[in-house]
């Protein structure tokens, strides 16, 4: 009997050992590490290549985006340091200047943060608008385009 | 006026809930028969006052009444009459009085059930039943009392309330967020029999028995959200994905896990008598992973697009699941020795051994969910860096896991109980098995070479192969011994043993969606480009030409869209129309994503940018392959459930019905 119990916990044993391998392998080759841009330019020369999210507020007038070869690049800053951040692609719906947004890639020895991924920051605080929008101003701004109808 | 009334309405509630809680218990321990009858009455009362507080809540909500803020937040005048109801769902306070109106309904069904009927050991569990279910719901009283309000007032009245996150203004919204409420609430009553069954040191496979039908709805309904999540996520939120291992999707998942787990580790005992301790942790587990899921995601502790924060909730929450736990495992410990099963595995190939592997790798799944969950939680209490595991962690790691799972999919329902012969093995698996390993060698004739593909591919046919047979060799018996007909012979055997061949019907779904998880996300192909009109992009064997943009307006919002024409080989397909929606009051615009559905292939467009005068778009075309596999399969999951759980009755009267019709 003593014998048996021993087999299944010996079974189980290796059964959670592997369960317990593949978790820590997965932690060490998935981690991402999440930097302000202050703490990255800080440490920029020890974590190149490395894959990390940078968070942070998207600079005014920093986005330029040229449609042709999809290269979008801004600036992301935590109001000590500041990031260029290349990415290849189109941003997120709620990307934008002056709200927040979390960038996943690596940094470049080029000295720049090349981005695979833009997470754009949603905030559910409420603030009512400033000036309330109807929609004929939302209209006015695809005047050239307007038409009658269904898709 | 109407929020102090529904101040009151919740008040008296948590009183009535509290009595009823209490006399449950008074009169159970002293044997009166009439504090129980009061109990009882007590238990259906406050399902009516919680009902009255639904009621009013939307009333406030279609009456568009601002002076409640819960109101001002999740509807606006101008919102359709669907969505002023659903606005009850959709922030925490309306989702906590949903939720604890569907605990009372339970409650009550439960009462309504077993109070007169039911098996006879009913009686005695019953009382204890009712007060952990009035427990649960005292929490969720307490929670709205204290922390939650749906009814508190805001002043100044403002004149237009803020709405729903225009996301939400959706159909799927009035059907997604009900099914996973069903789902969690439906897990309580298996609980709420597990601790009665604790407390009055019954612990034997009665509570199991009589909570199987519960537990297996319950399961649907989790289930039924969990999909339907993935595929409203899928054809609207534009990302073209229906799942992100975002925390608000494991929440639901971890449940789902341990719950699976549940289902199948409670047929064990059921035969064998065994795993009483185990089977007591799962319930107590999938309940706590309920709660711990939503302290998760609504008390904003995880930065997550779902969450909504606040402050009180969260601790409020995590103070009920150490008291659930507590309770539960000191209640285990207590009982300790009653619990001590009687079987014994006999040997490690058969049926026992085969479902307790699959019970030990559903729970794996669901610790290494949660453990990515908490990840960065854990990386910043013990390190102070923030570092959090992403996609690649949960895919590596439930990958194989998966595989494994599916591989004992094939084995667990076939295998014989106590010690597999070699007879046995060799009947049942040799020719699925043979199958699986043809139909791997096909594939990779045919050129598949990814290890995760085949191996997926092999052991889905081999499921798929151990389920026909099974169906081919019963049908074939029975036609043989019972002189019927094959078709007769097949629906008498699934009306027989309509929770066997269910649960069949239900691997062969879970299968079909694997493929198409499989497919999709191994061979998906994505393509981004920006188009001036009349120009075209190449994207696998279809073209996609830009005819030129367009807008209009509609009730809430202005729609810019974009005139797509879809070739495949040269030949017109279909037109699509991919856009964007600006809402009034919303700084950012919402994509509204077309596609071409099709059975084993969709092509998906997502209009990500576009210049205002209509010059040129930039398109990002996806090419999924039988994304729709997922959902079929998750068609077949409800059949199949179906199948299992329906009364006995009325399928014999449907058979009956159908029988009359032939002859």
């Amino acid at each position: 009997m003593k014998k048996r119990k021993l087999k299944y916990l010996l079974a189980g044993g290796i059964v959670v050992a592997a369960l317990a391998g593949m978790i820590y392998s997965g932690v060490q080759e998935s981690m991402v590490y999440f930097y302000t841009p202050s703490e990255l330019v800080q440490k920029k020369d020890a974590v190149q290549g490395k894959s990390l999210r940078v968070g942070g507020m998207v600079v005014e007038r920093s986005i330029r985006w040229d449609p042709q070869t999809l290269l979008l690049t801004f600036q992301l800053t935590d109001g000590q340091g500041t990031v260029f951040v290349r990415h290849k692609g189109t941003a997120p719906d709620l990307f934008k200047e002056g709200a927040g947004a979390v960038v996943e890639g690596t940094w470049t020895s080029e000295g720049f943060f090349r981005s695979s991924n833009i997470m754009a920051k949603h905030s559910e605080e409420y603030k009512p608008p400033a000036h309330p929008e109807t929609l004929e101003s939302k209209k006015e701004l695809f005047k050239s385009i307007l038409k009658e109808g269904k898709p | 006026m109407i929020s102090t009334l529904g101040g009151f309405v919740l008040f008296l509630a948590l009183g009535v809930t509290l009595y009823a809680a209490a006399a449950a218990v008074l009169g159970a321990r002293a044997g009166r028969e009439d504090w129980l009858a009061s109990s009882r009455n007590a238990v259906l009362a406050h399902f009516c006052l919680v009902t009255l507080a639904i009621f009013l809540l939307e009333y406030a909500l279609i009456t568009s009444d601002f002076s409640l803020r819960y109101v001002a937040n999740t509807s606006t005048r101008g919102s359709l009459t669907r969505y002023k109801i659903a606005g009850l769902w959709g922030s925490l306070e309306g989702s906590i009085l949903l939720w604890e109106w569907l605990q009372a309904l339970f409650a009550a069904l439960v009462v309504a059930r077993y109070s007169d009927r039911g098996p006879s050991g009913c009686r005695h569990l019953l009382p204890y039943v009712q007060a952990v279910l009035q427990g649960i719901s005292a929490f969720f009283l307490l929670l709205m009392t204290f922390g939650a309000n749906p009814f508190a007032p805001l002043f100044p009245v403002p004149p237009d309330g803020r709405g729903l996150n225009p996301l939400l203004e959706v159909t799927d919204m009035l059907i997604h967020p009900l099914l996973l409420y069903l789902g969690y609430v439906g897990f309580s009553v298996p609980f709420a029999f597990a601790m009665a069954a604790l407390v009055t040191g019954r612990v034997s496979e009665e509570w199991l028995t009589i909570t199987r039908r519960w537990t297996v709805v319950a399961w649907l309904f989790l289930t039924g959200g969990i999909f339907y999540g993935g595929w409203w996520s899928y054809r609207t939120l534009g990302w073209g994905g229906y799942w992100a291992w975002d925390p608000v999707e494991n929440a639901s998942f971890m449940p789902w896990l341990t719950g699976t787990a549940f289902i199948h580790s409670v047929m064990i005992q059921e035969r064998k008598r065994m795993l009483r301790v185990w089977n007591l942790v799962l319930i107590t587990l999938t309940f706590s992973l309920v709660i711990f899921g939503t302290f998760l995601t609504r008390s904003g502790i995880l930065g997550s697009v779902h969450a909504f924060a606040d402050g009180p909730v969260g601790v409020m929450f995590l103070a009920f699941l150490s008291l659930v736990l507590f309770f539960s495992f000191g209640l285990v410990a207590y009982r300790s020795d009653a619990l001590k099963g009687h079987g014994e595995l006999d040997s490690i190939v058969s049926r026992e051994s085969a479902f307790l592997l699959n019970n030990l790798v559903l729970v794996g799944i669901c610790f290494t969910v949660f453990l990515g969950t908490i990840f960065p939680l854990l990386a910043e209490a013990i390190r102070g860096t923030k570092i959090s595991v992403g996609t690649p962690y949960f895919n590596r790691v439930s990958v194989p896991l998966g595989l494994a799972l599916l591989l004992l999919m094939g084995i667990g329902p076939l295998i014989a109980w106590g010690r597999a012969s070699l007879n046995n093995l060799r009947r049942n698996f040799l020719k699925p098995s043979l199958a699986a390993l043809a139909g791997g060698a096909i594939l990779v004739a045919l050129g598949v070479r990814q290890a995760e593909i085949l191996a997926a591919f092999v052991f889905c046919l081999f499921v798929i192969g151990t389920i026909v047979f099974e169906f081919l060799v019963g049908t074939r018996t029975r036609a043989k011994t019972m002189g019927e007909g094959l078709l007769t012979a097949f629906a008498t055997l699934l009306l027989k043993s309509r929770r066997r061949y269910g649960g069949l019907i239900v691997h062969l779904g879970v299968v079909v969606a694997i493929v198409g998880i499989a497919v999709s996300s191994v061979y998906k192909v994505e393509r981004e480009q920006t188009l001036k009109p009349g120009e075209s992009m190449q994207v696998g064997p279809y073209s996609v030409r830009f005819d030129g943009m367009a807008a209009g307006e509609r009730p809430t919002h202005i729609l810019v869209w974009a005139n797509l024409m879809a070739f495949k080989d040269g030949k017109p397909l279909h037109t699509l129309t991919p856009g964007q929606r600006y809402y009034p009051n919303q700084q950012s615009p919402f994509a509204s994503v077309d596609a071409r559905y099709h059975w084993n292939e969709d092509l998906y467009v997502i209009l990500s940018a576009f210049e205002r005068d209509g010059s040129s778009a930039t398109f990002k075309v996806l090419i999924n392959p039988m994304i729709s596999w997922i959902w079929i399969g998750g068609g077949v999951i409800l059949l199949g459930v179906i199948v299992a759980v329906l009364p006995e009755r009325r399928l014999a009267l449907l058979a009956m019905r159908a029988k009359a019709q032939v002859a």
